[in-house]
């Protein structure tokens, strides 16, 4: 343990440089740059918007602040899944190379994203404002599905990243795990309005703990009464995919130069 | 004696060569269940042990295939033996193709600190030894220009001088440089030969017996992963010289022999001398000892 924290002190740095990289490149090029982090969730919200809102007559004006933090906190998800579970592969030249602790690699990159999703989170703020949803003190407990979320990604990133080295397939396969999780995720529609008051439906959807996060993340924003249910089992899978992901990364780190 | 800079302790390598290369899930369930998943073993090391004092530089020699490149990987901490252990002491650099932690779409000057913090320096010594990296890769303005524009000259001298700007206690280097152009080359050679002069110890990888010479003190002969022979760089080199001759001593070789009877003679005759000399010395005593006892007798008889 000792020699791990000595050797994450003398990496401290190689670790701000690959998320400085991250966030660098994501806009490099790109006339508007890190403003892009504002305006996409925010176009793709008056698209949602437009479409759904008329489709399932949710006319109310807070339907867009509903669509956008459910939004946010599933694209972190997924694009940060899905970035650290490549980053082994992306990093082969160098890692086959020079020594580094490989862990960097999927933990720099979940980092990165997470520090994208924060900044966009300004968005949902003006547009809350602006559409007169107004935070109450309960909005304090936002934080907590926040932490959550990131804490759940490390873990699903790390087994992922570590999978995908011996099965490329994973790659497809995840991609199509994380539609479904978007749809079972209640981005863009009210779980009531699928649910009906059936208790069988409603336990799959709490079965999802990126739902659980939405939730009780919505419920901090909307002032409701916050689902503390659904916060406890998304911190505790949290928690157990992070050990599981980080002992099975460390079990089968070794292993890795010689698949990739 | 001084403690070793790098111990190679038993060293041992293996790689599971799959006959079909499984690297999907279907594949993966299909066969495992036919049990079909076959591995051919490969040991690309077996059993190598050796150690390095400071200061020391060792010439890895051995045809293609014989475990070189594992070895030099293996001691960079890149591959982890399957079994035996591997102590060094000091920062290691490996010089293998420069430049492989660039990223293309930044900046040479970003791909200062970025490569500069995957070989473990810190963000003050990058920022203290920015113009010397700068001045010494030559790039001048270049530095600002992302590197996917780069010549691969230009790519290799930035990654040495990166790589060379901190004082390894070990250098690992795979065939001599050939970067960038005569005049950059020749400086180059200077900077490592400045290490050479300061004692760093160097492991070094060629296929050209002249340059393993040039550089190296000692040398260490692989086959098949085996160590063959270890030892000073001209005995080694020699054999090494024979062995991909089909075995043929060479000229040098034979020399050496005639040189070493000679050598042998000489040193016989002399050791002859010398031990004569001594037991002279030793044998005179006694004898003085002996025949003074006895005059001393022939006194005391004459006496009574």
């Amino acid at each position: 343990m000792r020699v791990f924290i000595q050797n994450f002190m003398k990496y401290r740095f190689l670790l701000m440089e690959l998320v400085k990289k991250g966030i660098k490149l994501k806009y490099r090029r790109s006339y508007l740059g890190i403003l892009w982090t504002l305006i996409e969730p925010l176009l793709t919200t008056i698209v949602l918007t437009v479409i759904f809102g008329n489709l399932l007559n949710r006319g109310n004006s807070s339907y867009p602040v509903y669509i956008l933090s459910g939004r946010l906190l599933y694209s972190f998800f997924s694009s940060g899944t899905t970035a650290a579970m490549k980053s082994i592969r992306a990093n082969a030249g160098m890692i086959k190379k020079v020594y580094v602790p490989k862990y960097m690699y999927p933990l720099s990159t979940v980092i990165y994203n997470y520090a994208i999703f924060l900044i966009s989170l300004i968005i949902l703020i003006l547009v809350s404002l602006f559409l007169g949803v107004f935070p109450t003190y309960k909005v304090l407990v936002c934080v907590l599905p926040l932490i959550i979320v990131g804490i759940m990604t490390i873990g699903v990133g790390m087994i992922l990243s570590t999978l995908n080295v011996f099965f490329r397939d994973l790659e497809y396969l995840w991609g199509v795990a994380t539609m479904l999780i978007m749809y079972s995720s209640a981005i863009f529609y009210h779980v009531e309005d699928v649910v009906k008051g059936d208790a069988a439906k409603e336990f799959i959807f709490n079965l999802n703990p990126l739902y659980c996060c939405i939730t009780v993340f919505r419920n901090g924003i909307f002032g409701d009464t916050i689902h503390w249910g659904l916060l406890l089992y998304a911190f505790l899978f949290s928690v157990v995919s992070f050990i599981i992901g980080v002992a099975l990364f460390i079990k089968k780190q070794d292993k890795f130069i010689l698949y990739i | 004696m001084a403690k070793p800079v790098l111990k190679v302790d038993h060293v041992s390598m293996k790689f599971n060569l799959s006959t079909e290369k499984v690297d999907n899930l279907k594949e993966y369930f299909i066969k495992s269940l036919k049990g079909q998943i076959s591995y051919n073993e490969y040991w690309a090391l077996k059993d190598v042990s050796f150690k390095l004092q400071q200061g020391d530089r060792l010439g890895i020699l051995g045809t293609n295939g014989a475990g070189k490149s594992t070895l030099l990987k293996v001691i960079a901490g890149v591959l982890k033996p399957t079994e035996g252990s591997i102590v060094t002491r000091g920062k290691i650099v490996p010089l293998l193709e420069l430049g492989a932690g660039f990223d293309k779409q930044y900046t040479g000057a970003e791909n200062i600190y970025l490569y500069g913090a995957v070989l473990g320096y810190t963000k003050e010594f990058i920022d203290e030894k920015y113009d010397e990296i700068v001045e010494f890769s030559e790039l001048g303005e270049f530095i600002d220009v992302p590197i996917k524009n780069y010549s691969s000259g230009m790519k290799a001298r930035l990654g040495f001088s990166i790589a060379t700007v901190v004082e390894p206690e070990i250098l690992i280097l795979d065939e001599v440089l050939a970067v960038g152009d005569a005049a950059f080359r020749k400086k180059s050679e200077a900077k490592l030969q400045g290490m050479f002069d300061k004692g760093v110890t160097v492991l070094f990888v060629s296929h050209s017996v002249k340059q393993v010479r040039r550089i190296c003190n000692k040398a260490i002969i692989l086959d098949h992963g085996e160590v063959k022979r270890f030892g000073d760089i001209d005995a080694v080199a020699d054999e090494y010289v024979s062995i991909i001759r089909g075995g043929k001593p060479t000229k040098r070789m034979k020399m050496r022999e005639r040189i070493r009877q000679n050598v042998e003679k000489e040193l016989r005759e002399t050791i002859e001398k010398e031990t004569e000399e001594r037991l002279r010395v030793t044998i005179r005593k006694e004898l003085e000892q002996e025949i003074r006892k006895e005059i001393m007798a022939e006194y005391v008889n004459e006496n009574k």
